[in-house]
């Protein structure tokens, strides 16, 4: 099959080479009335080229020689006639030399560096057709030249493969492209709003992806061999509804709030069993289950740094104050927009702008103006300081309250004491960054630098309020410790009662004759965790679409209808229309991820409810967006490499991953649920299948390797090693700050040499007013 | 996918692709929109080349450039002739300078041109001047263009010439910390 491929192949270069043959004859013919002009242009395309026509030249002089590389050389300047380059093709390649073929090889590799780089040239798009459509002729022909007896096949074989591979690619590319969901959306909300509210799509559209990754771990992984392959509900007590929930089980409040049915099911920790193997395909569940909780995380760190690095790459560089007023004049545009009001708001905003900048040049420094400033800036944080105590004690109060109740029985109490903590939670995200845009008012920042405040506020906000949560999760959870203590012993109890007394030795699990929902069980605190986190991620995005309904969609009806009969006018008066409140957008979407990341381990359906919750987001928010917001007043540009976001990501990844790894180290999982049961630690799962599964060679190795003596010393030469990385590092930077000096101050020289010469100049030839000489720059 | 369009040769989309930053689909939007500018003119079969050129009224009044304050002069930059006439080559070429994947220099390159209103190849004081008015929609006084154009003549000029060359403009905009279209 292979040599029927490799045929192919080389006839496919025959016949390519013969209509390359003919193609060049009648484009020669067209070309040659003005071939003069042409040669003029190649010479200018590329240094090769030159080269080549001069060759071909001196080897018309000669006429000597008629191996297939002069054919090509004078091919390529068209000076030939047709008839030697069809004749010159029947000739055999063994006639090149070494010297020759070198050089032929590099022309070739030109030709496809320059075919690799022509659209990043700046010709007009005809001239880069024709360039493209000579310089793949040319490959097309010569290409087949290079291979050499017995590698001839071999190299054809080679040349084919990376033509389909240049194909597939490109083909992927398309295909790709193709796959990038709502990018039409996007652009539509670019060029009514300016690529600052773009940017929050554009996050939101990158979170999508990896939360589909995420999902398509936990449910390929997970969820779905549980449902194939384990054993099915019913059937063990951890799969069972409990006898006293058994009647409600199926209720619609129940379910909302994620227990009953809903419980015990595959989308939490304790449903799991802990069988090493389940099905025909010996599935190791919980080595399964614990490895994709680490891969997770792995892979969103991995993602989060890659793009942050990929980010600082193309990052323009320059944040020095020297060209001040040249980046205003020519950058300042953002060519995004498209739309009417947009655009005027933009060039109000230019404006104001450059008035400010003249007035600073003008007066440099304002004294008056500053000491007020000041005194603004720190007023300001002063009542942002004072919000975000207050709220944090306001969580802490409504936890202690909350925990009152749970002690005394949630059954006694009604809907808001139950749903209290996530309600508070919600409505402090809520209101909480409307405040903190109040006091930013005070500050008088430029907008972008303004929105990094408004951004590091109520990321503090949020991170205080995550975290007050957390530590009442670790309250509760302790406390189920100790029920769980207190279950065990009435277990043993019931088992003896079961037995009439007698205590049998090795009961792994319930008898088989009781009914599997009668079984007591243990609190299964696991399951507690994911519940809380899936309830508050549901609420937060109740609470979001509620916000954007009322607060945006209605309050733009309300505007919009009531402005025939009101007394003022409502659309440029007080309520008027809102403006899209980028910064709050982003960090409820960071804190939602950060939510998914911590308690994804115990609920494997976190990444799934996500993914529903984003999807509907970014339709719900781009009509929102389009149909009730205004841009803003002052329209700034996003910067492209959003990194501030990847920062905040990266940090919330990192608070989120400490509780999961802190529970996941130091907590024994239940006695009785989940699939780390029996077991005194979570991560024993991966002893557990060393020992089962593999060689004892490479077991005494990874125990090895697992020896304090082994791990310190590695711990410290890893730290060694950062603190040599930093330390380079920064001696690079300050090398960089140095040329950077070294290069502006050249360059004033240059400047003040350049000028005496041009006053000098100036002087010499006052009388003779010459003509400005044109540079030898573009043509066309 | 899409293999039944009959506006362009496989061949052509492969050489559009070369030249361009589009994907093949792109590119055929890229002439659905080329057509609706002007469907009496633009023909929907592309296999010939043919020579048909969209006058520059049509093409400023797309929605993409409608507000732009520069509209004029990016169409003259990538027109061949003096009206500012665009074939379907320039179209493609102007859309893929002002994608956002296009490199830095490139667009480098074109914002040079897009700039220099009287295309002396320099950019000159009444460039300076005609820039900031189309971005401030003449809001500023004389004085204070006057003091914004020498700022940014004496900011970037390195070679003391009195006008911007195209050395000057890279080392000025390759610097740029938002310099993005």
């Amino acid at each position: 099959r292979k040599n029927r491929e490799k045929k192919d192949g080389e006839e496919e270069e025959v016949e390519d080479g013969e209509t390359a043959a003919d193609r060049r004859k009648k484009y020669k013919k067209r070309r040659l009335k003005d071939a003069g002009i042409d040669v003029a242009q190649y010479e200018e395309t590329c240094k090769s080229r030159k080269n080549q026509a001069k060759d071909g030249g001196d080897l018309k002089k000669s006429k000597k020689r008629k191996k297939r590389k002069g054919k090509k050389r004078k091919g390529s300047s068209n000076r030939t006639t047709p008839n030697s380059l069809i004749c010159s093709d029947s000739e055999s390649e063994e006639e090149l030399t070494e010297e020759e073929l070198a050089k032929l090889k590099e022309a070739l590799e030109e030709k496809k560096k320059l075919i690799a780089t022509l659209r990043n040239k700046s010709w007009k798009m005809k001239k880069k057709l024709e360039v493209l459509k000579d310089a793949q002729d040319f490959v097309e022909k010569f290409e087949g030249a290079l291979g050499k007896g017995k590698n001839k096949q071999f190299y054809a074989f080679k040349v084919m493969m990376s033509k389909k591979w240049i194909k597939f690619q490109r083909d992927f590319d398309n295909f790709k492209t193709a796959c990038i969901p709502w990018e039409r959306k996007i652009k539509e909300i670019e060029s009514h709003f300016g690529s600052s509210v773009a940017s929050y799509f554009i996050f939101l559209r990158w979170m999508y992806g990896i939360n589909i990754i995420l999902f398509g771990l936990t449910f390929g992984l997970i969820m779905v061999p549980e449902a194939l392959m384990a054993k099915p509900y019913g059937s063990i007590p951890r799969k069972t509804v409990p006898r006293a929930e058994e009647a409600g089980a199926m209720n619609f409040a129940t379910l909302w709030d994620f227990s009953g049915f809903a419980q015990y099911s595959v989308l939490f920790y304790g449903y799991y069993n802990n069988q090493r193997t389940i099905g025909w395909l010996k599935f190791r569940l919980p080595l399964s289950y614990f490895l994709v909780g680490v891969g997770a995380i792995g892979y969103s760190f991995m993602v989060v740094i890659r793009t942050m690095a990929k980010n600082a790459h193309d990052d323009g560089g320059g944040d020095d104050n020297s060209f001040n007023f040249s980046w205003k004049m020519f950058t300042s545009w953002d060519y995004l927009i498209g739309n009417p009001e947009t655009a005027d708001n933009k060039f109000a905003s230019i404006t104001t702008s450059f008035k400010e900048a003249i007035v600073e040049e003008q007066e440099s420094r304002r004294d008056e103006n500053i000491h007020l400033t000041r005194f603004l800036r720190v007023l300001a944080n002063f009542f942002a300081l004072c919000t975000l105590a207050g709220s944090g004690y306001l969580i802490y109060f409504v936890v202690r309250r909350s925990q009152k109740f749970a002690l005394e029985g949630l059954e006694n109490y009604g809907w808001w004491e139950r749903n209290e903590v996530n309600m508070v939670m919600s409505l402090l995200g809520m209101f909480c960054p409307t405040l903190f845009d109040v006091i930013s008012a005070l500050e008088n920042y430029h907008p972008r630098i303004a929105l990094r405040w408004q951004l590091g506020r109520i990321f503090a906000l949020f991170l205080g309020n995550l975290y007050t949560f957390i530590i009442a999760l670790m309250d509760e959870i302790n406390l189920k410790l100790e029920e769980e203590m207190i279950v065990k012993q009435n277990m043993t109890i019931w088992l003896a009662n079961l037995y009439n007394g007698t205590v049998p030795e090795n009961v792994t699990g319930p008898p088989l004759d009781v009914d599997p929902a009668d079984v007591p069980r243990g609190p299964c605190w696991e399951t507690m965790v994911g519940q809380e986190f899936v309830r508050l991620t549901v609420s937060d995005t109740v609470t979001t679409y509620i916000t954007i309904l009322i607060g945006d969609f209605l309050k733009a009806v309300f505007v919009r209808f009531f402005n025939y009969c009101w007394c003022w006018d409502l659309e440029y008066g007080f309520p008027s229309y809102s403006e899209f409140d980028i910064s709050g957008n982003v960090l409820g979407l960071i804190f939602n991820q950060g939510m998914i990341w911590m308690g994804a381990f115990y609920a494997p359906c976190l990444p799934a409810i996500n993914v529903i919750r984003l999807h509907t987001s970014m339709y719900l928010q781009c009509w929102a967006v389009m149909c009730c917001n205004v841009p803003h007043a002052r329209v700034f540009k996003a910067s492209r490499s959003n990194n501030f976001y990847m920062a905040m990501l990266l940090f919330i990844l990192f608070l989120s991953t400490l509780p999961v790894v802190y529970t996941v180290v130091s907590i024994p999982p239940s006695f009785d649920c989940g699939p780390f049961s029996g077991k005194t630690r979570m991560f024993e799962v991966i002893g557990e299948t060393l020992e089962h599964d593999f060689p004892s060679l490479f077991r005494k190795f990874f125990n090895l390797a697992s020896n304090p003596g082994v791990i310190l010393p590695f711990i410290l030469l890893m730290v060694l090693s950062i603190y040599y990385l930093n330390a380079t590092s920064k001696g690079y930077k300050a090398m960089n700050l140095e040329l950077k000096k070294k290069l502006q101050s050249q360059a004033e020289e240059n400047k003040r040499k350049n000028k005496e010469r041009a006053l000098k100049a100036r002087e010499n030839q006052q009388i003779s007013m010459e003509p400005q000489a044109n540079p030898k720059g573009e043509k066309g | 996918m899409g293999n039944k369009q009959t506006i362009f040769t496989d061949e052509q989309l492969d050489a559009y692709q070369d030249c361009s930053f589009f994907t093949r689909k792109e590119i055929l939007r890229l002439h659905e929109r080329y057509h609706e500018l002007a469907p009496h003119i633009v023909p929907m079969d592309y296999t010939r080349n043919p020579d048909v050129k969209v006058p520059k009224q049509l093409i400023i009044n797309m929605p993409e450039l409608m507000e732009n304050p520069f509209k004029e002069r990016i169409v003259h930059s990538f027109s061949e002739d003096e009206e500012g006439s665009l074939s379907f080559n320039d179209f493609v070429d102007m859309f893929s300078a002002l994608s956002e994947t296009a490199p830095r220099e490139l667009k480098a390159v074109y914002a040079f041109k897009v700039y220099d209103f009287n295309t002396d190849n320099f950019i000159c004081k009444s460039d300076l001047e005609q820039t900031l008015n189309k971005l401030t929609k003449e809001d500023l006084t004389e004085e204070e263009i006057t003091l914004v154009c020498e700022k940014v003549i004496e900011e970037a000029d390195m070679d003391a010439d009195g006008k911007l060359g195209f050395a000057d403009f890279e080392n000025m905009i390759s610097k740029a910390p938002d310099f993005l279209r």
